[in-house]
C-alpha cells in the first residue's frame, strides 16, 4: 500500500512525539509521577491526532490518569469527574459562548452581505484595488459580527470572487484577501476564542475584547494597507475598476431632479422642494430624500449639543460612583440608576434599522473614513467632549456618543484631573465644533445624487452590522453590560436585523437553533473533558516538572515568548485553536508568572498567533473553504501562495504587539486601571 | 439493525434539538432582564442561576445530538486521509478504550451526585432559592444518552469494518452548507464554471490539477 505525502507527515510527527517521551522518560534517573504527567499529555497529542473526537479522548484518559494519581481510589476519581463537569455546567463565562455564536448565525441568515459587499465596493471604487480592499472590509465587518469563518470564505468566495475575476484581477490576489479577510472574525472581538482563552486562563473576557480590539483593527488595516500598496505597485495585479463597474443607476425619480436642477444633492432636493422646478417629482419622495440626505447634519447637531452638555456639565456625583463599578466589570450588580443611560446599547441599535438618528451615531466611524471620504468621519474625531481628557477610540466611540449618560460616567472615569475643565466649555470645543461644521460643510458639497445613492445603500447594510458589533463591544468595554448580557442583547439585535431584512422565519431560527447547539456542544464538551484532564495532569504533578524545566533553562522573557509562540504556531498545524487553548494554556499560563508577562498581554499574543494557523498551508481549512467555491482550474496551490503574504502579515502583526505592547494594553490600561 | 441506529439517532437528535431551544429562552429572558434592570429599575436575583442552569441544560443535552451527527472536533490532519475501513478501526478501539469508561463513570458519578442533592433538596444559594437538584440530574441523563448514542457509534463502526463504507446517516443543518449559501446569494454553478475563462488563460501552469 502506498502511504500518501500527508499521512507521512503526520506519522512523522506523531512518531517524534512518542520518541521525544520515550526518551524522555528513559533519561529521567527516577520515573515519578510527573513523568507520568508528561507521558499522558504527550499520548493524548498522539490520541487527538488519530482523529478520534477530542472531548473525549480528554475526558477517557484525564480519568485513567486521575485514578493512578488518586493511587487507584476509585470513589475519589469519580468526584472529581463529576465535579469536573458540574463546573463547566455552572461556569458564568462560558454562557455567553452559545449566545455569541447563536448572534452569529442569525446575523449570518440575514443574509445582507450581499448587500454589504455592493454598498461597500461602489463607495470605494477608487481606491487603487478597490475590489480587493472592499472584500477585506466586508469581511471584517461581517466575520466580525458572525465569527463563522467556513461560511464566511464560502459566502465571499461565491461573491467577490467572481467580481474580482472578472474585473481582471490575479487569482492569488484575490484568494488570499478572501480568505485572510474570513478569519479575522476569529481575533476581533467579539470572538468566541477569546472567552474560551478567558475561561481556561482565568483572564476577564472584558479586558481581553478591550485588549484585541486595537490588534484586531491593526491587522485588518495592515491587509488592507498591503492590497493597496499592491495594487498601486503591481496594477496588473489588481487592476483599477472599470468605468461601468463603477456606475451607480439613479431611481427614476431622482435622476428627474438631478437632470432639472443639479446633481449636487442637496441644493438639489430644496430646489425642487419649492415646487416651480420640481420636475414633476412628488414632494414627500423629495422630502424623503432631503431627510436622508440631511441626515449627518442632523447627527453633527445631536452629538454637538449632547458634546456641549457634557462638556459644561459639572461632574456628578452619581458619575463618580459609576466609575468605581466599572472597575470592575465581572461584577454582577450594576445600580440600575447611575447607568440608566446605559439603556443605549441594544435598543438603540436595533431601532437604528429604521430610525436614522440613531444609525449614523455610528456612520461618522473609520469605516467612513475608509473610503467614501464623507466628511462625517471627521466629525466622528470631534464630537467627543473635547474638554474631557479622555480620548475615546475612534472605533468606540460609536457606542459612546448616544447616551450623555454613559459619556459622563465614562468621562468620569478618566479622573479627577479632567473634572475641573469640565466646568466650561474649552476653546477645544469650539475649534472641533468649527472643524465639524467646515467639514459637513465639505461633505454637502460634493455629495452627489449618485453618492447619496451609496450612502443609502451602506445606511441598509454596513451600518446597522458596526452598530451591532459596537454596541455589543461597547456595551461590555465600557462596563455597561456583562458579556453575557450583551451577548443575549446581541442574538435579539441578530433577531431584528434579520426581520428587518425579512428574513425572520421559523425554519431559519430552527437551523440557527440547532446549529448552536451543536457548536455549543463541542466546545462546551471539550470543556468537560479537558477540566478533567488538567486535574489528572496537576494532581501528578506534571505542572511542577515542566516549570522546574523550563526554569532550568535560564530563559529571559523574550527567549520564553518567543518560544511559547513557535510551540503555540507549530501545534496549530495538528490541532485545533480549541484544543490548543483547553490543553495547552492551562501549562502555559502558571509560568508566565516567572517572566512577569501579563496573562491579558499573552493572550493577545496567542490569539494573533491562532489565527496564522488558519492561514497556514497545508491545513488551513480556510482554504479547502474557498476552493469548494471557486472555478475549477483554480488549483489549491494557487490559493495558498495567495495566503502567504497575509500570514507573512500576521507574523508582522505579532511583531508589532510584541515590540508596542501598548497597541493592545492601552485601552483597558485607560479603562480598567 | 440500521433502523434501530436510525431510532436512537432520532431520540438524541429530538431531545438534543428540544433542550437547544433553551437558547432563544436565553436570548429573551436576558435582554428582558437587562431592559428590567435599566429601564424598570427591578433586577432579578434569580436571573443569573436561571442563565445558568438553561445554558448548561442546553449544552450537556446536546451532547448526543452532536455525536449522532459526529459534529464532536476531531484533529483532521490524519483522519480524512484514511480509508473508511482505518477510520473505523481506530474509532472502535478509541471508543472502547477512551469513551466507554469515561462517559460510564460520569453517568454513575453524576447519578449518585445527583441523589445525593435530591436526598437534601439541595437549593441555590440566592436570595430566592430555586431547587438545584433538577439542575444536577442533567449530568447522568446527559451521560445515559451519549452512552446510548456512543453504543450506536461502535455498532457503526463494526458495521463500516464488515462493509468497507460508512453507515448513513440522517441529514441535519450543516453550518456551511454550500447549496444553500450558493442559493443565498444567487450563484450557479453555472457561473461558477463561467469564470474559469478568466483563470485559465493567465495561470496556465498547473493545468485542471486540484
Amino acid at each position: 500500500m502506498k502511504i500518501r505525502k500527508e499521512l507521512w507527515f503526520g506519522f512523522i510527527i506523531m512518531g517524534l512525539i512518542v520518541a521525544g517521551t520515550a526518551v524522555m522518560l528513559i533519561s529521567a534517573p527516577t520515573i515519578t509521577n510527573g513523568h507520568l504527567g508528561l507521558m499522558m499529555l504527550a499520548l493524548v497529542v498522539v490520541a487527538i491526532m488519530l482523529g478520534f473526537p477530542t472531548a473525549f479522548t480528554l475526558m477517557g484518559m484525564g480519568m485513567v490518569f486521575t485514578w493512578l494519581a488518586y493511587e487507584e481510589n476509585t470513589t475519589k476519581t469519580l468526584d472529581l469527574m463529576v465535579q469536573a463537569a458540574f463546573k463547566v455546567m455552572s461556569n458564568d463565562v462560558l454562557i455567553s459562548i452559545p449566545l455569541f455564536v447563536f448572534m452569529g448565525y442569525l446575523v449570518e441568515r440575514a443574509n445582507l452581505i450581499e448587500k454589504l459587499f455592493k454598498s461597500l465596493h461602489l463607495a470605494l471604487a477608487r481606491v487603487p484595488g478597490s475590489l480587493a480592499v472592499a472584500t477585506l472590509f466586508t469581511c471584517a465587518v461581517f466575520a466580525t459580527a458572525t465569527g463563522i469563518v467556513g461560511a464566511v470564505v464560502t459566502l465571499m468566495g461565491l461573491l467577490a470572487l467572481p467580481q474580482m475575476l472578472r474585473g481582471g484581477y490575479d487569482v492569488r490576489v484575490s484568494a488570499g484577501a478572501i480568505t485572510a479577510g474570513g478569519c479575522l472574525g476569529i481575533l476581533i472581538p467579539p470572538s468566541v476564542l477569546l472567552i474560551v482563552y478567558g475561561a481556561t486562563a482565568g483572564v476577564s473576557v472584558v479586558q481581553l475584547y478591550a485588549g484585541a480590539f486595537f490588534p484586531g483593527i491593526m491587522l485588518a488595516g495592515l491587509y488592507i494597507l498591503y492590497v493597496i500598496l499592491l495594487a498601486k505597485l503591481k496594477p496588473a495585479l489588481a487592476p483599477p475598476l472599470s468605468e461601468e463597474a463603477r456606475h451607480i443607476t439613479l431611481p427614476p425619480m431622482t435622476q428627474r431632479i438631478s437632470d432639472a436642477v443639479s446633481n449636487r444633492a442637496l441644493p438639489a432636493l430644496l430646489t425642487a422642494l419649492k415646487g416651480s422646478r420640481n420636475a414633476g417629482v412628488p414632494s414627500d419622495y423629495i422630502l424623503k430624500q432631503l431627510g436622508i440626505t440631511l441626515l449627518p447634519a442632523i447627527v453633527f447637531v445631536l452629538v454637538a449639543g449632547m458634546s456641549y452638555r457634557s462638556a459644561t456639565e459639572p461632574l456628578d456625583p452619581v458619575a463618580v460612583m459609576q466609575s468605581g463599578g466599572l472597575a470592575e466589570p465581572s461584577g454582577s450588580q450594576r445600580e440600575g440608576r447611575g447607568a440608566s443611560g446605559g439603556v443605549q446599547e441594544p435598543p438603540g441599535a436595533s431601532g437604528s434599522l429604521q430610525e436614522p438618528p440613531a444609525a449614523s451615531g455610528g456612520l461618522k466611524e473609520p469605516p467612513a473614513a475608509g473610503g467614501l471620504q464623507e466628511p462625517p468621519s471627521a466629525s466622528g474625531g470631534l464630537k467627543e467632549p473635547p474638554g474631557s481628557g479622555v480620548q475615546e477610540p475612534p472605533g468606540a466611540a460609536g457606542g459612546v456618543k448616544e447616551p450623555p449618560g454613559v459619556t459622563s460616567s465614562n468621562a468620569a472615569n478618566a479622573a479627577p484631573q479632567a473634572a475641573p475643565e469640565r466646568r466650561t466649555a474649552g476653546r477645544g470645543f469650539w475649534i472641533g465644533l468649527g472643524v465639524g461644521a467646515i467639514a459637513l460643510f465639505g461633505l454637502y458639497a460634493m455629495l452627489s445624487f449618485q453618492r447619496l445613492e451609496v450612502f443609502k445603500m451602506l445606511l441598509a447594510s454596513f451600518f446597522p452590522l458596526v452598530i451591532l458589533i459596537l454596541a455589543v463591544l461597547g456595551s461590555i468595554v465600557f462596563g455597561l453590560a456583562t458579556p453575557t448580557e450583551a451577548a443575549a442583547v446581541g442574538a435579539f439585535g441578530g433577531f431584528i436585523l434579520a426581520a428587518a431584512y425579512r428574513q425572520l422565519n421559523l425554519a431559519m431560527v430552527k437551523e440557527s437553533v440547532f446549529l448552536t447547539a451543536k457548536t455549543s456542544a463541542m466546545v462546551c464538551w471539550l470543556f468537560v473533558g479537558s477540566a478533567i484532564f488538567s486535574a489528572a495532569f496537576a494532581l501528578l504533578g506534571g505542572q511542577e516538572l515542566v516549570e522546574h524545566w523550563v526554569m532550568s533553562m535560564n530563559l529571559s522573557k523574550t527567549q520564553f515568548l518567543l518560544l511559547s509562540q513557535v510551540i503555540i504556531f507549530v501545534l496549530g498545524w495538528p490541532l485545533e485553536w480549541t484544543e490548543i487553548i483547553v490543553i495547552f494554556m492551562p501549562i502555559f499560563i502558571p509560568l508566565l508568572d516567572n517572566f512577569g508577562v501579563d496573562p491579558l498581554f499573552f493572550g493577545l499574543l496567542v490569539a494573533l498567533n491562532l489565527q496564522t494557523a488558519f492561514l497556514s498551508p497545508p491545513v488551513a481549512m480556510a482554504a479547502f473553504y474557498l476552493k469548494g467555491v471557486s472555478p475549477p482550474h483554480v488549483t489549491l496551490n494557487q490559493i495558498f501562495a495567495g495566503m502567504l503574504p497575509f500570514m507573512g502579515i500576521q507574523v508582522l502583526a505579532i511583531f508589532l504587539l510584541y515590540m508596542f505592547p501598548g497597541i493592545g494594553l492601552w485601552l483597558p490600561q485607560v479603562l480598567y486601571k | 439493525m440500521q433502523k434501530l441506529l436510525l431510532a436512537v439517532d432520532r431520540l438524541s437528535t429530538w431531545l438534543g434539538q428540544l433542550f437547544a431551544w433553551s437558547i432563544v429562552v436565553l436570548t429573551f429572558m436576558i435582554t428582558y432582564e437587562v431592559f428590567s434592570r435599566y429601564v424598570l429599575n427591578a433586577p432579578h436575583d434569580w436571573n443569573l442561576n436561571v442563565q445558568i442552569m438553561l445554558y448548561g441544560t442546553l449544552f450537556m443535552m446536546a451532547g448526543a445530538y452532536t455525536l449522532s451527527k459526529n459534529g464532536h472536533v476531531r484533529g483532521d490532519v490524519l483522519y480524512g486521509f484514511f480509508r473508511p475501513r482505518t477510520q473505523a478501526a481506530i474509532d472502535l478501539i478509541l471508543y472502547i478504550v477512551f469513551f466507554l469508561p469515561g462517559i460510564v463513570a460520569l453517568t454513575y458519578a453524576g447519578w449518585g451526585y445527583a441523589n445525593e442533592a435530591l436526598a437534601i433538596r439541595e437549593q441555590t444559594f440566592s436570595a430566592t432559592a430555586l431547587p438545584l437538584y433538577p439542575f444536577k440530574f442533567v449530568i447522568p441523563v446527559a451521560g445515559g444518552m451519549l452512552l446510548l448514542q456512543g453504543i450506536v457509534e461502535i455498532v457503526r463502526c463494526i458495521t463500516c469494518l464488515r462493509d468497507g463504507e460508512w453507515p448513513s446517516r440522517e441529514h441535519d443543518v450543516e453550518e456551511v452548507d454550500v447549496d444553500k449559501l450558493k442559493e443565498m446569494v444567487h450563484v450557479k454553478d453555472e457561473d461558477i464554471a463561467a469564470l474559469d475563462k478568466y483563470v485559465a488563460p493567465a495561470n496556465y501552469v498547473q493545468g485542471g490539477k486540484s
